[in-house]
């Protein structure tokens, strides 16, 4: 039984209010929130699968958004040419995001610190630009998508609810298993390697071979982030491994935790429901005080310094500051 | 040579125009504590570097019980049996000190690639953990993180990490430095314990420590091995005393 404190009650909390949402949404028939739960769902597990390797093992990608564009265009690019079938698409997908993962890793693990950041900034706008390139399937206006995956009468993913309940579980399933894996032997060899790696060869660990396994996992789960995304959207286009996409997954991470269990989780809720309630909130209550100049319009002024707070204040993020960190 | 657990021959390694190791020839024999001395930039630090995969010979070989280890990375001459304790302390401070030792104990214990099971809880990782962290005197900090201990608790984990692979030879780079008075005697007497089960190579700046310990001295200048002997034949030796005293006329 877990202990009863803040931080628990938090992550108590947050996963049942996820639990409930489409509940909510149908006492107040309102699908917005149902929408909006949805994607934020699907982008925790996204920075859950990014917090594996960059909180647990210390590889700082900066283009973990190309394998949610990489799941996207699989799953968007056989849906287009007739291929409907979710059993046929989604493991596809999964070993294309699998396969670029193994060899973005293969290359930029061979730099470190700030070399591994540009390296993959660098592969994931090739990607992207492969992307803007495919102009038999939309290139830069992206393709739209007319079909959800079909899995026969297993699941209906075009039943708003159902699709939900998937991603919902299969975020709790992620976290899940990032939870079982950095605890593993092969958690411990990847967390030794982010504290010293010099130290992990010395003590007889070929951290190169745990590094990349850990990489290819993480892109994978984020190209299974991607399909949904996709499927969500009924839409796959570059714009969603855009870098500035790539660097909103690394805000949620460090804001929710690095290297926590529920951090991402957290964190993508945090940013993403601030994302959309700071327009409001400031439209309702500093807009009146500059009349025609609308503040609201500029709420990433107000988002910005927030997050530079939690940085500075909160060192472990949001999970830190619910445990208590003193040294944070 | 025959009973020479490490043998190097002619190692050669070169920075720019530095020559940090020329020619350097050593041997290690089952059994005995063989230490180096030498002044500040005699080359200990590349001679271990290379001796432990870190650094790349220009030239030269090492030999570990036999087999050519020359070419070999650091990780794979650790799963041969050489085990080395860091002069400037390297642990994984994030993690708990039982933790850093269990680490150890895992790199000899098979691949690892499982991915499911709490590593935490196996009892063939901790078990092995704590035995070394007892014999090193740290079974009662096991649980603080790494980062709480004290400097000379830091060394001693060290050695506890080296231990925990049962490694065929240790080599010890500076193992005292920093330490205070009662903690260099308690490592001193920590090391002539180990010295009875284990090869050892001491690199040390501590004559008294090494002269304690030793049963064979090389003396380390400007890259090369000037003597090699007991250490009474070491305090006998005339170029020794030179390279000693010599430096010391400089600095005065």
């Amino acid at each position: 039984m877990p202990a009863l404190n803040t931080r628990n009650i938090v992550i108590g909390l947050t996963i049942l209010g996820l639990l409930l949402v489409p509940a909510y949404a149908l006492v107040v028939g309102n699908t917005f929130i149902l929408t909006l739960f949805t994607r934020i769902v699907i982008l925790a597990i996204a920075a859950t699968s990014l917090n594996l390797i960059m909180g647990y093992g210390g590889m700082v990608s900066f283009g973990h958004a190309a394998y949610l564009g990489i799941g996207g265009y699989v799953f968007g690019i056989l849906s287009f040419e007739g291929i409907r079938s979710g059993f046929i698409q989604w493991p596809l997908a999964l070993i294309i995001s699998a396969l670029f993962a193994l060899v973005i890793g293969a290359l930029s693990l061979r730099t470190r610190g700030v070399y591994f950041i540009m390296i993959t900034l660098a592969f994931a706008q090739m990607v992207y630009y492969v992307g803007v390139s495919l102009s038999r399937y939309g290139a830069d206006d992206g393709l739209t998508i007319h079909r959800r995956s079909d899995f026969g009468g297993l699941i209906n993913l075009s039943n708003k609810t159902v699709f939900y309940y998937l991603c919902l579980a299969l975020l709790l399933g992620t976290v899940y298993l990032v939870w079982r894996l950095v605890n593993s032997r092969f958690g411990m060899v990847v967390q030794g390697a982010r504290s010293n790696i010099n130290r992990m060869r010395a003590i007889g660990f070929p951290s190169y071979r745990y590094q990349l396994t850990c990489f290819v996992i993480a892109g994978t789960i984020c190209g299974l982030a991607g399909i949904l995304l996709a499927n969500f959207t009924d839409f796959i286009s570059p714009a969603v491994m855009h870098w500035t996409r790539s660097g909103d997954l690394i805000v949620m991470v460090v804001l929710g935790g690095m290297g926590t269990t529920f951090g991402p989780l957290i964190g993508t809720v945090a940013f993403l429901l601030l994302e959309e309630a700071l327009p409001f909130v400031m439209a309702k209550t500093i807009d009146p005080l500059f009349p025609g100049v609308r503040p609201s319009e500029y709420w990433q002024i107000v988002l910005g310094p927030l997050l530079l707070f939690v940085v500075l204040f909160a060192r472990g993020g949001i999970d830190g500051f619910l445990r208590g960190d003193r040294d944070g | 040579m025959a009973d020479a657990l490490l043998a190097v021959e002619g190692l050669t390694k070169r920075f720019g125009g530095i020559l940090a190791s020329d020619n350097i020839v050593l041997d290690v024999k089952q059994g005995e504590l063989h230490a180096i001395i030498g002044p500040n930039g005699a080359g200990k630090t590349t001679l271990i570097g290379q001796l432990t995969g870190m650094l790349t010979p220009d030239s030269g070989t090492v030999r570990f019980a036999g087999e050519d280890i020359t070419a070999l990375p650091a990780y794979a001459r650790s799963l041969l049996g050489l085990a080395r304790s860091f002069q400037i302390t390297s642990l994984f401070l994030d993690l708990s000190v039982l933790d850093n030792v269990a680490l150890a104990v895992q790199a000899h214990a098979g691949h690892s690639f499982q991915f499911w099971r709490d590593a935490r809880k196996e009892k063939d990782l901790r078990e092995p953990a704590l035995v070394a962290l007892a014999r090193v005197g740290l079974a009662d900090r096991a649980d603080r993180p790494a980062s709480a201990l004290s400097h000379g608790e830091h060394r001693q984990l060290e050695l506890a990490m080296a231990l925990a692979g049962k490694p065929r030879m240790l080599l010890l780079d500076e193992p005292m430095a920093g330490l205070g008075t009662d903690e260099s005697a308690r490592m001193v007497k920590l090391l002539r314990e180990l010295k009875r089960e284990y090869t050892i190579l001491l690199i040390e700046h501590d004559m008294e420590a090494v002269f304690a310990l030793a049963d064979r001295i090389s003396v380390l200048v400007y890259g090369r091995v000037i003597a090699s002997g007991t250490p009474e034949a070491i305090r006998a030796n005339k170029d020794v005393r030179e390279a000693y005293l010599g430096e010391q006329e400089v600095v005065s």
